[in-house]
C-alpha cells in the first residue's frame, strides 16, 4: 500500500467520524459515542495476478496492443465500408448498410481502444493508491479574514455603503434597465396581428364547402354513408399561398354521419346537422392534438395524445381523459348542388383554452 | 511500495520535455501539474455514472457540430427531391427535407445523426441514474450541496436540449410535441396566450419555431450545459470526490489511484467505451424514423405516438387529470388540467432541487461529509427516495397509458386509474416499505457485527444440540458495517429568550419523522458484553 508522507501518523489518530479542525463546528443532532470503534487503517495490500506471474503480465500486455491493432483495424474498415456501401441506388437498403458496415467498424476502433486502456490501466500499471489529506473547504481562518478585509476595503474606499443615495440609485437603474430589451419580445410575433383575435376565427365561414384532407375534393352528402367518417378541410385551403399549415391547425374537421334518431342535439343546434351528418373542430380542447381516431359502433372519438374521450351522439361532450369542454360544432348544410357546406364560423375558438377565451 | 519511477535526469533533452518547458514557460502549467497529477482519485463503479453523463455529452457535441453542417433550420415549404422514394415530391420544411438528406443522401449521416439521438438519450438517463447514487448516499451534504444544485439545473437543461432537439426535424410526431407544448403554455393564465403567440412567431405553427429552437439547441443551452459543467467538474476537484466507507479511509482523506496515470487511463479508456457502446447502437438500432412519420401536418396523427423518455413524466402528468378540470371565472379560463400538472411538477422539482438544505437543516450538523453513505444507513432519506422514485415512475408509466392498454388488453379508463393510485399512493407504499427495508438491514448489520457472520459449519455439541458455527468479522469487514453516523432526534429546546419557536418545533417534527426509529451502530463495548453473553 502506497501512502503519501501524511497518511501512518493521521491514521493512527483519526478517530470514527470528523477531523481535528472539525471540532469548533457543530454536529447538530448527530449521536457521537466515546464508546466508537478506531479506524483498524488500510488493510494489507493484495498484489494483482500480473504483479506475481511474469507469464501473465506478458499475456495482459499482449492483450492490450492486440486490441490497439485491432481498433486501427476498425478504423480502416470504417473507411473501406464508407466506399464499398455506397448510398446511390435510391435504395433504403443501401443505406441501412453504409449505417451499418461504417458503424461497426468505428464500434470495434472505439471500443477497442476503450477496452485496451482500462485494462492496461488495470492490469499493468503500477497498482499505486494514494492518500490525499482533505483541508477544510472554507480554507484557513487568515484567508477568509483577508478575504472578509478586502471587502471591507472596497466598500470604504468606494463608499457603497456609506454613500446610500448613489448606492440606491444604481440599484434602481440596474433593476430597470433590461426593461426595454424586454419589449424587444414584442417583435417576435407580426406586429399588425393579436392573439385572441386570431384565435376566435378560422377559414370556415357560410357556404365553404366541406372538402377531403389532403386532396381537396368536396363532399358530396350522398357520399357520406351511414357510420362513415371523413378527415375535412375547408374547400380552398389547399390553394392557400400563406398560412396553410396555420389555418388547418384551426379548420380541421371531422365528418360523421350517425343514424339521425342516434343524435342529440344541443338546444339551438338542432338543424347544424344535415341528416345524420355532422361536422366537429378535429382540434382537440385539451392541448390541440388533432382528436384522430373514431370509434364507429360507440360514436366515441378518442384523442391519441392524452386519450380524452369525446361522444358525437352527444354533441361531442368529454366522457373521459384531461379535456374539458367538447370539440365545438361546425354547422353544416347542403348547397344547391348537393355539396355540404359550413352554415358559418365555428360559433367558438376551436383548439386548446387560452386565458382570454370565455 | 510507494515506489514511482524516479524521473532519471536525461542527458539530452527529449523532445516531451523540451516541449513541455516551452509551454510551461508560457503557461505557468508545471504548478497545475504538480498540483492534479497526482491527486488520489476514490474509486468504485457508481461513480462511473456522472462520468458516462459527461461523456455521453462530448458525443452528443461532436456528433451534433457534424449535423449542424447540414441540417438547415428553415420553416420554407419544399418538395422533397432526395432519395427516399416514397416521400419524393412531397411538400415539406426544409429543416424536414435537409434531416431527410442527411439521412439517405450524406454518407454515414444517418449513422451520426442516430448516434447524437442515442447519446442524448443516454446523456438525460446517465445524469438521472448518477443523481440518484449522489441522493441515496448523501453525496450532497456539505460541503456539495451547490454542486447538488448544479447538476439538478444540469439535468432541467439536457431535457430542453433533448426537447428542442427533438423539434427540429419538424417531423409528424415533433410537430404534434411541440402542438402539445403551444396547448400547455396556452393554458397559462394572464401570460399563456402571448407566450404561445410570440413563441411561434404568430399562430401555430408558424414559420418561425424551428430556427428559434435551433438557437437555443445549438447556441444557448449547450453554452449554459458546457459552462455548469465546467463549474460542476471544477467543484469536484475542490471538494475532492467522496468517497465509501472502508478501512483507512477518513473525513480527512482521500484514497485511490492518482489521477496519473491510473485513474486517466480509466476514464480516458472509458470514454472511448461510452463512445463505442453508443455507435454500436448507432449502427444497429433506428432511432427516431421520420422517414415514416411523414413532414408536420396539423391534421393527421398516428396512435401509440411516444415522446422522448425523460419527457414522458411530463406527458404522462398530462393524461392523469380528470375530465373537467377547467372554468371560467371573472371571466376569464382557468385550466387547471394544463395548471395542476405543471404545478405538481414545478413542486416536485423544487424539492429535489432544495433537499440538501431541508436535510441540513433538520440534522444540523455543520461538518463537511466525505464518507458516502451507505443507503440503508439513512433510511429515512432512503425512503424518501423511494417515494420520489415511485411518484417519477408513477407519472413515467402514464405517457404510455395507450400502449399499455393496447399491449395487455385492458381498458383506457382501468389503466388511468390505477396509474393514478401508483402516483397518488404509490409514494407512501414506497416510503413504508423501504424504510422498514433498510431498518430491518441495518439490524442484520448489527446481527452480524454482534455474533459474526453464519460460516455453514454445522457442530454437534456433547449434549446432542445442533449449533452453527458463527465465524466474527476482521476488523476490516467490521469498521464498513459500524462507522456510519447516526443522528437522534432534536430536543426543543427554549431559545435565550425562553421561547419556542414555531421555526424550532418544526424542526424537531422533522427530526423525529427522520430520527425517531434510528438503529444506532454497534459500539465497542456492545460488542465485548456481547461476546460474554454469547459464548
Amino acid at each position: 500500500m502506497a501512502q503519501d508522507d501524511h497518511s501512518g501518523a493521521e491514521l493512527a489518530a483519526a478517530d470514527s467520524s470528523h477531523a481535528a479542525h472539525d471540532t469548533a463546528v457543530s454536529p447538530g443532532t448527530a449521536v457521537i459515542t466515546a464508546d466508537s470503534f478506531e479506524n483498524p487503517g488500510f488493510p494489507p495490500h493484495r498484489p494483482r495476478v500480473t504483479d506475481e506471474n511474469p507469464k501473465r503480465e506478458k499475456r495482459a500486455q499482449r492483450t492490450v496492443y492486440t486490441l490497439f491493432y485491432l481498433s486501427i483495424l476498425g478504423s480502416v474498415w470504417a473507411i473501406a465500408a464508407y466506399m464499398l456501401f455506397p448510398m446511390e441506388s435510391n435504395d433504403v437498403g443501401a443505406v441501412r448498410l453504409n449505417n451499418m458496415f461504417f458503424g461497426l467498424g468505428a464500434t470495434l476502433a472505439l471500443l477497442a481502444i476503450g477496452f485496451g486502456v482500462v485494462h492496461w490501466g488495470k492490469a499493468i500499471m503500477a497498482d499505486v493508491e494514494l492518500v490525499d489529506e482533505r483541508h477544510p473547504i472554507g480554507g484557513s481562518p487568515e484567508t477568509q479574514a483577508a478575504a472578509v478585509k478586502v471587502f471591507a476595503d472596497a466598500d470604504r474606499e468606494s463608499g457603497f455603503t456609506r454613500r446610500a443615495a448613489i448606492r440606491n440609485s444604481l440599484i434602481g437603474a440596474l433593476l430597470v434597465f433590461p426593461l426595454p430589451a424586454i419589449v424587444l419580445f414584442r417583435g417576435f410575433a407580426p406586429q399588425d396581428q393579436m392573439p385572441v383575435e386570431l384565435l376566435s376565427h378560422t377559414m370556415w365561414k357560410k357556404g365553404t364547402r366541406l372538402a377531403l384532407d389532403p386532396s381537396g375534393v368536396p363532399i358530396k352528402a350522398a357520399d357520406v354513408t351511414i357510420g362513415s367518417a371523413f378527415h375535412v378541410i375547408p374547400e380552398g385551403l389547399q390553394d392557400l399561398e400563406h398560412g396553410k399549415l396555420e389555418e388547418k391547425a384551426k379548420a380541421a374537421v371531422l365528418l360523421m354521419r350517425l343514424e339521425p334518431s342516434e343524435l342529440n342535439p344541443a338546444p339551438g343546434k338542432e338543424n347544424w346537422a344535415y341528416e345524420g351528418i355532422v361536422a366537429y373542430s378535429k382540434i382537440c380542447t385539451h392541448v390541440g392534438c388533432p382528436v384522430a381516431l373514431y370509434e364507429q359502433h360507440t360514436h366515441h372519438l378518442l384523442c391519441p395524445c392524452h386519450q380524452s374521450q369525446f361522444d358525437v351522439a352527444n354533441n361531442c361532450e368529454v366522457i373521459f381523459g384531461p379535456a374539458a369542454r367538447p370539440l365545438p360544432q361546425l354547422a353544416i348544410e347542403v348547397d344547391d348542388e348537393g355539396y355540404l357546406v359550413a352554415q358559418h364560423d365555428f360559433t367558438e375558438p376551436v383548439g386548446p383554452s387560452f386565458w382570454e377565451r370565455n | 511500495m510507494t515506489t514511482a519511477p524516479s524521473a532519471t535526469a536525461p542527458q539530452k533533452r527529449s523532445f516531451t520535455s523540451a516541449a513541455s518547458v516551452y509551454v510551461n514557460e508560457r503557461t505557468s502549467i508545471a504548478g497545475f501539474v504538480k498540483e492534479l497529477g497526482r491527486k488520489a482519485f476514490p474509486d468504485h463503479w457508481s461513480f462511473l455514472l456522472g462520468e458516462v453523463a459527461l461523456f455521453s455529452f462530448v458525443v452528443v457535441l461532436i456528433s451534433g457540430t457534424f449535423l449542424t453542417f447540414f441540417f438547415q433550420a428553415s420553416m420554407v415549404e419544399v418538395h422533397y427531391d432526395g432519395s427516399y422514394v416514397p416521400l419524393k415530391g412531397v411538400e415539406m420544411s426544409v429543416a424536414m427535407a435537409s434531416t431527410l438528406d442527411i439521412s439517405f443522401d450524406i454518407r454515414g449521416g444517418l449513422f451520426v445523426r442516430q448516434m447524437h439521438h442515442w447519446a442524448a438519450l443516454l446523456f438525460v438517463a446517465a445524469i438521472g441514474l448518477h443523481m440518484l447514487r449522489i441522493f441515496f448516499t448523501g453525496a450532497f451534504r456539505k460541503p456539495r450541496e451547490l454542486n447538488w444544485v448544479i447538476g439538478f439545473i444540469l439535468f432541467i437543461l439536457a431535457m430542453a436540449e433533448g426537447f428542442t432537439g427533438y423539434s427540429l426535424p419538424d417531423d409528424l410526431l415533433s410537430g404534434n410535441g411541440l402542438r402539445i407544448i403551444d396547448g400547455m403554455v396556452k393554458g397559462i393564465p394572464l401570460i399563456g396566450t402571448w407566450t404561445s403567440f410570440l413563441l411561434f412567431g404568430g399562430e401555430f405553427p408558424g414559420t418561425q419555431i424551428v430556427g428559434r429552437l435551433y438557437t437555443l439547441h445549438i447556441l444557448l443551452l449547450p453554452a449554459l450545459v458546457v459552462a455548469l459543467v465546467a463549474l460542476h467538474l471544477v467543484f469536484v476537484v475542490v471538494h475532492k470526490h467522496t468517497q465509501y466507507a472502508g478501512p483507512g479511509k477518513t473525513q480527512q482523506n482521500a484514497v485511490g489511484p492518482p489521477i496519473l496515470p491510473i485513474y486517466a487511463a480509466k476514464a480516458g479508456g472509458f470514454f472511448f467505451i461510452v463512445f463505442g457502446v453508443l455507435a454500436l447502437i448507432a449502427s444497429m438500432f433506428t432511432i427516431n424514423p421520420i422517414w415514416n412519420y411523414g413532414p408536420y401536418d396539423p391534421s393527421p396523427v398516428s396512435a401509440g405516438t411516444q415522446p422522448d423518455w425523460y419527457i414522458g413524466f411530463a406527458d404522462g402528468a398530462l393524461r392523469l387529470i380528470p375530465p373537467g378540470w377547467e372554468f371560467v371565472w371573472l371571466d376569464r379560463t382557468w385550466s387547471f388540467n394544463i395548471l395542476v400538472p405543471l404545478i405538481v411538477i414545478g413542486i416536485f422539482i423544487v424539492t429535489v432541487l432544495i433537499y440538501p438544505f431541508i436535510e441540513a437543516w433538520v440534522k444540523g450538523d455543520k461538518r463537511e461529509h466525505h464518507i458516502a453513505d451507505r443507503p440503508r444507513n439513512a433510511p429515512t432519506r432512503t425512503a424518501i427516495g423511494a417515494a420520489g422514485v415511485t411518484f417519477y415512475a408513477g407519472l413515467w408509466a402514464a405517457a404510455s397509458s395507450d400502449i399499455l392498454a393496447t399491449h395487455f388488453s385492458l381498458t383506457m379508463e382501468g389503466v388511468i386509474h390505477a396509474l393514478q393510485a401508483v402516483v397518488i399512493l404509490g409514494p407512501f407504499v414506497a416510503y413504508f416499505i423501504t424504510k422498514r427495508v433498510c431498518i430491518a438491514l441495518q439490524k442484520k448489520d448489527r446481527e452480524i457485527v454482534l455474533h459474526g457472520y453464519e460460516s455453514g459449519r454445522i457442530v454437534k455439541l456433547p449434549g446432542g444440540e445442533f449449533i452453527e458455527v458463527h465465524q466474527p468479522l476482521d476488523e476490516y469487514d467490521r469498521w464498513k458495517l459500524v462507522s456510519y453516523e447516526s443522528y437522534a432526534p432534536l430536543m426543543i429546546r427554549p431559545n435565550a429568550r425562553g421561547k419556542i419557536t414555531v421555526g424550532q418545533r418544526l424542526r424537531a417534527s422533522f427530526s423525529r419523522w427522520f430520527f425517531e426509529d434510528r438503529i444506532a451502530p454497534v459500539s465497542k463495548g456492545e460488542l465485548e458484553s456481547g461476546h460474554d453473553t454469547h459464548h
